[in-house]
């Protein structure tokens, strides 16, 4: 009884965690100047976000005793963090591509 | 390519595919069991040439315990990452200063590299722009961020396990 409320306990400070990363990078997407530095908040915080939800997820489904959903959530973390990393880059590449500039301090490259 | 690295190639991508059917299906009972071996045995003729490509990775326990220890301090600096973002959105006047710098890497493997690029996206105020031959342009938030990938600690960590 009392290790599945501390169980519980652990997997909501994850997701509350990565409810508060989420929303950093949210904030970060309004207030940046540019795509490259607002990539920077949403390349990092969604994918440590989405993380940390999942990760609580699976305590949660671990303190439940559904091993196969616990299983396939730590696998759905593994390719949010091989992906996502890559879906940023492509949408940078692109840019730098098409473009070539980017904010500055204090003026135009 | 080679007849004889072909095989030992295709019985690994059918081992990765089936482990990926059980994972997904969990039933246990022979139906699901033939059905999965022989839809990834399928797929790994068809395709096992797409999924490792034609170097070859060699596997040691040591080169798997240091990647191991790497995901650690992977972890370790996604957490920093965030933290770093989120400070710099936060602060009403936003302490960034972007810049684009180069960096010129010495690793040679395609695996090594897609995990260097993934890392200095994860990794403290870096994000990777493109890659030409051997140099990677990085779009970095603030001076000290640059400089702390131009010195390097992450590819040498990386060139352990892959070169």
């Amino acid at each position: 009884m009392l290790e599945s409320i501390i169980l519980d306990l652990i997997s909501i400070g994850f997701m509350l965690t990565g409810t508060f990363f989420f929303i950093t990078a949210t904030i970060g997407l309004l207030r940046f100047p540019d795509l490259f530095t607002r990539l920077h908040a949403t390349g990092k915080g969604d994918t440590l976000g989405a993380g940390l939800i999942l990760i609580g997820l699976a305590i949660h489904a671990i303190n439940a005793g559904m091993t196969s959903e616990t299983v396939k959530i730590l696998s759905i973390c593994v390719f949010v963090f091989a992906t996502s990393p890559v879906a940023a880059h492509a949408i940078c590449r692109e840019t730098y591509i098409k473009e070539g500039k980017h904010w500055v301090r204090g003026g135009k490259e | 390519m080679c007849a004889e690295k072909k095989m030992p190639r295709f019985l690994a991508v059918s081992i990765i595919l089936f482990g990926f059917w059980l994972l997904l299906s969990w039933h246990f009972d022979p139906l699901h069991l033939t059905l999965g071996l022989i839809s990834s045995l399928l797929i790994a003729y068809l395709s096992s040439d797409l999924l490792i490509s034609e170097e070859e990775i060699g596997f040691s326990p040591r080169k798997v315990f240091s990647f191991i220890l790497y995901s650690i301090y992977l972890a370790y600096n996604i957490v920093l990452a965030n933290l770093d973002v989120a400070y710099r959105v936060l602060h009403p006047r936003m302490p960034i200063d972007p810049q684009i710098v180069e960096f010129k890497t010495k690793l040679r493997s395609d695996v090594g590299r897609t995990i260097l690029a993934n890392s200095i996206t994860l990794t403290p105020g870096t994000i990777s722009v493109d890659v030409r031959g051997d140099v990677f342009y990085v779009h970095a938030l603030s001076e000290k961020s640059a400089e702390e990938l131009l010195r390097g600690k992450m590819e040498g960590k990386l060139m352990r396990i892959f070169e």
